[in-house]
């Protein structure tokens, strides 16, 4: 092999891609990592919150060098029709603990600081290149092919997205299908400090995680969601693709439409839009994934499918992290070994099993369970239908709490109300 | 209470850099209909736009590159879907 053959070469600087670089460099691997944007985070959008524990792991402390947003304390979670809101409310008040916590972040700034992690532990990095195509050897992949140019490599990492067309290429990934993802669209909206600080009740560093469930998405599959950030705030809504035949409005419209919501225009009146962003969400876990492994190749982060909706968490980032890591600490197994084939790059599966496929496989109904239209109309209505009463004193006679709920529960129907409640249970 | 939605004023704020020459998607000549009417829906960035005639247009410059136009619509509206050149397409500052 000739001298500038590269022991692996990353597609993709995300977490995933600049996590395996780090992990790389760091035991002297001859790393390179390509992203087509102008600098890492470029071309990559989060709600978004990431939980801590996995990068954590890789870099103890990192929140106190990272451009790291907000330390989320509260969390809210809020059923929403077109004018009324019922929501839960949680604060944690305790001391962090790392490895527990988790951040509001926005990842123009955050993917460039961890690209310099592993630029600094001696990674190659080269941004403005779109890789094009895999190279091929003998069937097995050696290399990637950019504006012309042949870059080869004992083994390379996809960590190219949602969309990987590489994978595609490669025939390891069917093509997206609309039933596993969803489109989420975002505003950025600035505040000044201290108010943005007043109205959500936070002190210092503090921040909100808040998921709204029925009007946002028009009671189609998906929610809004609203992250305080430093001086911004991340609102905007998902909304699964496959139902969005069904759809009355647009997806710009959706969002337009949350904005106006009595319960969000008293959060968002006085601010500033600063960015507009889209990008599609892998939603349905173990369901949409298919080869992760071939001669040469691995696959990692949203590119994997790498996420989890289970309706009140939503993880994507802290699995992307640690799949990074785990093709990482595979490839330099197989360095050792000198050994790149399929065979024995399916270590990288068996890590995967003591971390994000673990509690994929956990929750792997709950797709499924979600993908239910009841989900996003009737329950949140018939939640607000029972606090509606609960609250409402208008001088008649009052109505037994049981009967209240017998009532509002009649209208989704029992025999829906046990059935959703069983599969609940089960996908929990 | 809901007011038409404006997405170009909100592309307006965002760093594009438009790959002028090299458009990334295309459209077919004779796109399935009912696709594309599903993408003026579906398009977060507005960019396929109903027209009078019952047409859909589309401009590709103001693309946001999240592929939900590829995953509903490549084969039978879309004839290529690819993220633009190096260096081309939006430029997320905050992200």
């Amino acid at each position: 092999m000739s001298e500038d053959v590269f022991d692996a070469i990353i597609v993709g600087a995300g977490l995933a891609g600049s996590v395996a670089a780090l992990v790389l460099a760091r035991e002297g691997a001859q790393v390179l990592l390509i992203e087509r944007g102008n600098s890492a985070g470029a071309k990559n959008m989060t709600g978004g919150r990431m939980y801590a524990h996995s990068l954590e792991r890789i870099i103890p402390g990192f929140a106190e060098h990272a451009p790291v947003e907000r330390l989320i304390t509260h969390e809210k979670l809020s059923f929403l029709t077109e004018t009324r809101a019922m929501t839960v409310d949680y604060h944690n008040g305790d001391a962090p603990k790392s490895g527990e916590v988790s951040y509001s972040v926005l990842r123009s700034k955050f993917d460039a600081w961890l690209m310099e992690q592993a630029e600094n532990a001696g990674a190659q990095c080269i941004t403005g290149i779109r890789v094009d195509k895999l190279v091929l050897k003998d069937g097995k992949v050696a290399g990637v092919e950019a504006d012309g140019d042949v870059l080869e490599a004992k083994a390379v990492i996809l960590a190219d997205g949602v969309n990987s067309l590489l994978a595609e290429q490669l025939g390891m990934t069917k093509p997206v299908a609309a039933e596993n993802v969803a489109v989420g669209v975002k505003e950025l909206i600035e505040l000044p400090k201290e108010l943005l600080q007043n109205r959500f009740n936070l002190q210092g560093k503090e921040g909100t995680a808040w998921l709204f469930a029925g009007a946002p998405t028009d009671g189609l599959m998906g929610g809004g969601f609203l992250y305080t950030n430093d001086t911004t705030l991340s609102l905007g809504l998902v909304c699964g693709l496959h139902h969005l035949k069904e759809a009355k409005k647009s997806v710009p419209q959706m969002l337009e439409d949350f904005k106006k919501h009595p319960l969000v225009a008293p959060l968002i009146a006085g601010g500033k839009m600063i960015e507009y962003g889209a990008h599609v969400v892998p939603e349905a876990g173990l369901r949409m994934q298919t080869e992760l492994v071939r001669d040469g190749v691995l696959i990692a982060g949203d590119a994997a499918g790498m996420c989890m909706n289970l309706g009140f968490t939503i993880r994507g980032m802290d699995l992307a992290i640690s799949s990074g890591e785990a093709a990482a600490k595979t490839l330099l197994g197989a360095m050792q070994r000198d050994d790149f084939s399929k065979q024995s790059l399916s270590e990288y599966l068996t890590l995967l099993e003591d971390g994000p496929l673990r509690d994929m496989k956990m929750y792997q109904k709950m797709p499924a369970f979600l993908d239910n239209p009841r989900m996003f109309t009737q329950y949140p209505e018939m939640a607000i239908g029972i606090a509606s009463e609960l609250f409402t004193i208008n001088g008649k006679p009052p109505v037994p709490l049981r009967k209240n709920i017998l009532k509002h529960a009649k209208k989704v129907g029992f025999i829906n109300l046990i059935k959703d409640g069983i599969k609940g249970v089960t996908a929990l | 209470m809901s007011t038409p939605v404006n997405v170009d004023v909100k592309l307006g704020i965002n760093k594009f850099n438009v790959d002028e020459h090299h458009p990334h998607i295309i459209v077919k000549s004779q796109p399935d209909m009912q696709v594309m009417a599903l993408l003026t829906k579906a398009c977060p960035a507005g960019l396929y736009k109903q027209q009078e005639d019952g047409s859909v247009r589309f401009d590709y410059a103001g693309c946001l590159e999240c592929g939900t136009c590829r995953i509903l619509g490549l084969g039978t509206a879309l004839e290529k879907w690819e993220y633009p050149r190096g260096t081309f397409g939006i430029e997320y500052r905050y992200g």
